[in-house]
């Protein structure tokens, strides 16, 4: 959740409206005896060795908990790549490096290879139906009179608010082969072949379930924010190009998204960093099934690692992920610190 | 400029057709979850359900261990939100206010790790929670989470602290506060809307956490989000009990958003983008 972090600084009016308050009294009062006596609390010049301590004793605890909470797992799980390590090795408690073997393995196994591009093909058609289905959902809120948006919002409330697990424990239900709602409605629509229809039986159809429960509970996200950031342009941009004689789509793209690019580039990375890493609802749907066919990298670490008790190949799958999330979060990274210039 | 009267009714009726996409599900798992059985099973859908009944809430209340899975929850809940409001108020004060050595590493560190891959960590978690004996146990739960809830944390609130200005902290200072005092009394109650807005999405991160505790805690230390995803196969077709848990489960969340939904969303939204 990068991307909001931001806004938070505008938004405190009310203090600000102290500040200025209390500068005054201060000012009142002149400055003259306070400022001598607490000069050495205050970090500026002529820092004592405490004040410039002070920074990183705060640090500390952060720091201490993010090497030994994040950092030590992810060495861990670098260590483990490179270990043959199953059951018996786990239960003896030994140690036996075996180098590279994990990896070639890996690299030289069809199944990776499908489930890493089975992977990539899952993100980019999620993002895109996110992006493009959040974007649009954003614009009609821009649109919409008073009472409508409202309505729209609780809707778009309701789908983010709700937990993974208890989302996708929903969506079987709503997918059920002989008593969901969902072949009801296609039934009663004249689709009388989807009455009894199996969604979990087949890749696809597992996928659409999979892919439709994301882009629902993903949308709300990008629409409020897209809804965000069209708010920050200024209505004399539209009146100018109106003016101008633009119709809708030209004021789309002269207008709004050369305004939004920032929005779009940041949120699409972060949409495409959550969903290449999403497990709960693959694996809640059908823990990757049928035959392994839904099984996206994160699910296949865990099945290969914990699974199958191959603790060293679900490790080496994992730092693979790793590296290809890595790249994605460098992207991101760079489109991040162009915008940031305050860090 | 004058809009066609289809011009002015068609975003209307999408939004309808979008509301009902977006909240049908939810309204779904509640109205099954207050249907008598013989209508969850029905050829054609029930849509309202008139002859309420609480018997599927009793059926989900009344599994064997509901309650320890409920207290583990809130537990490790609200213990990891607690203790890295805690961490993270001293860090991001840090780096709102302070100018030193490092800081931009750090601030990159935070940032990374919010984005931290701990759906593929799980296995290096279990193995480290086994070899210190903790497997089944709270308090790798209660500390993984909180380090997963500990950077957006940070990042949230380094924004509310820098958003305070620091000419009201100064002058507490200058009015002999120490700068211990100048955040406690000045900057600390300044906060409340940040706190809660963090603690909310602390909450909600640690609540739904599902991958780690699939691993690490396969007998005792269960908590809600197993409970519920085992619940399907444990009772086979019970439909109507399944929507009972999945509505218990998502209560609090629902129940959390639409108290804190203004601040929060507030704060999300502002401005998601800047410039």
């Amino acid at each position: 959740m990068a991307v909001h972090s931001e806004r938070v600084q505008t938004q405190s009016p009310e203090s600000g409206k102290a500040a200025v308050a209390t500068i005054e009294t201060s000012a009142a009062r002149g400055d003259g005896a306070g400022t001598a006596k607490k000069k050495s609390a205050r970090p500026a010049d002529g820092r004592s060795i405490g004040s410039r301590l002070a920074p990183y004793l705060l640090l500390l605890p952060a720091t201490v908990a993010t090497l030994g909470l994040l950092g030590w797992p992810l060495l861990k799980t670098v260590l483990v790549s490179f270990q043959n390590l199953n059951a018996r090795q786990l239960v003896q408690h030994l140690t036996e490096w075996n180098g590279f073997e994990n990896y070639t393995e890996q690299l030289k196994d069809e199944q990776f290879w499908a489930v890493t591009g089975r992977s990539v093909a899952f993100t980019v058609l999620n993002v895109f139906l996110i992006m493009v289905g959040g974007a649009l959902v954003g614009l009609l809120l821009n649109r919409l009179g008073k009472k409508m948006r409202l309505l729209l919002s609780i809707g778009l409330l309701f789908a983010w608010a709700m937990p993974v697990v208890a989302s996708t424990t929903v969506y079987t239900w709503l997918f059920e082969t002989r008593f969901g709602v969902v072949n009801w409605l296609l039934d009663s629509l004249g689709w009388h072949s989807m009455a009894a229809y199996n969604w979990t039986g087949s890749q696809y159809s597992t996928f659409f379930v999979i892919l439709l429960l994301l882009v629902w509970g993903s949308i709300p996200f990008v629409a409020f924010n897209m809804y965000a950031a069209l708010t920050t342009i200024p209505k004399e941009l539209y009146e100018a190009a109106r003016m101008d004689g633009a119709g809708s789509v030209k004021i789309f793209t002269a207008v709004m998204f050369p305004n939004l690019k920032p929005f779009f580039l940041a949120t699409t990375f972060l949409e495409v960093i959550w969903i290449f890493k999403a497990f709960t609802q693959i694996y809640a749907i059908k823990a990757g099934g049928p035959d392994g066919l839904t099984r996206t990298l994160p699910i296949h670490a865990f099945l290969e690692g914990s699974g199958r008790q191959h603790y060293g190949t679900g490790a080496a799958i994992a730092v693979l992920t790793i590296l290809i999330l890595g790249v994605l979060m460098a992207y991101y990274f760079r489109i991040i610190l162009k915008q940031e210039d305050e860090l | 400029m004058r809009r066609s009267l289809i011009g002015r009714t068609w975003p209307n009726v999408v939004a309808v057709v979008l509301f009902v996409f977006f909240a049908f599900p939810v309204y779904w798992m509640i109205s099954t979850a207050f249907k008598p059985s013989k209508d969850i099973i029905s050829k054609t859908p029930v849509f309202v359900p008139f002859d309420a009944t609480l018997e599927h809430f009793k059926t989900a209340v009344n599994v064997p261990k509901f309650w320890t899975y409920t207290a583990n929850s809130f537990i490790v809940t609200v213990l990891a939100v607690v203790i890295s409001l805690v961490i993270a108020t001293l860090a991001s004060f840090a780096i709102a206010r302070m100018r030193f050595r490092g800081r931009k590493v750090f601030v990159l560190v935070i940032m990374a790790a919010q984005m931290a891959p701990w759906e593929v960590m799980t296995i290096a978690v279990y193995l480290i929670s086994r070899d210190n004996e903790m497997l089944n146990s709270l308090v790798p739960l209660t500390a993984f989470y909180m380090m997963m809830v500990l950077p957006f944390t940070i990042w949230t609130l380094r924004g509310f602290i820098a958003a305070v200005p620091k000419e009201l902290e100064e002058s507490a200072m200058v009015d002999g506060c120490t700068r211990t005092q100048a955040f406690v009394k000045v900057i600390f109650p300044l906060l409340a809307p940040g706190l809660m807005s963090t603690s909310l999405f602390g909450f909600i991160t640690a609540w739904n956490e599902f991958p780690l505790v699939l691993i690490i805690n396969k007998t005792d230390g269960q908590t809600l989000p197993l409970w519920l995803s085992s619940f399907q196969t444990a009772f086979g077709n019970d439909w109507g009990a399944t929507m009972a848990a999945s509505t218990l489960f998502a209560l609090p969340v629902l129940i959390l958003f639409v108290f804190l939904q203004r601040k929060a969303v507030g704060g999300l939204t502002d401005g998601a983008v800047k410039g």
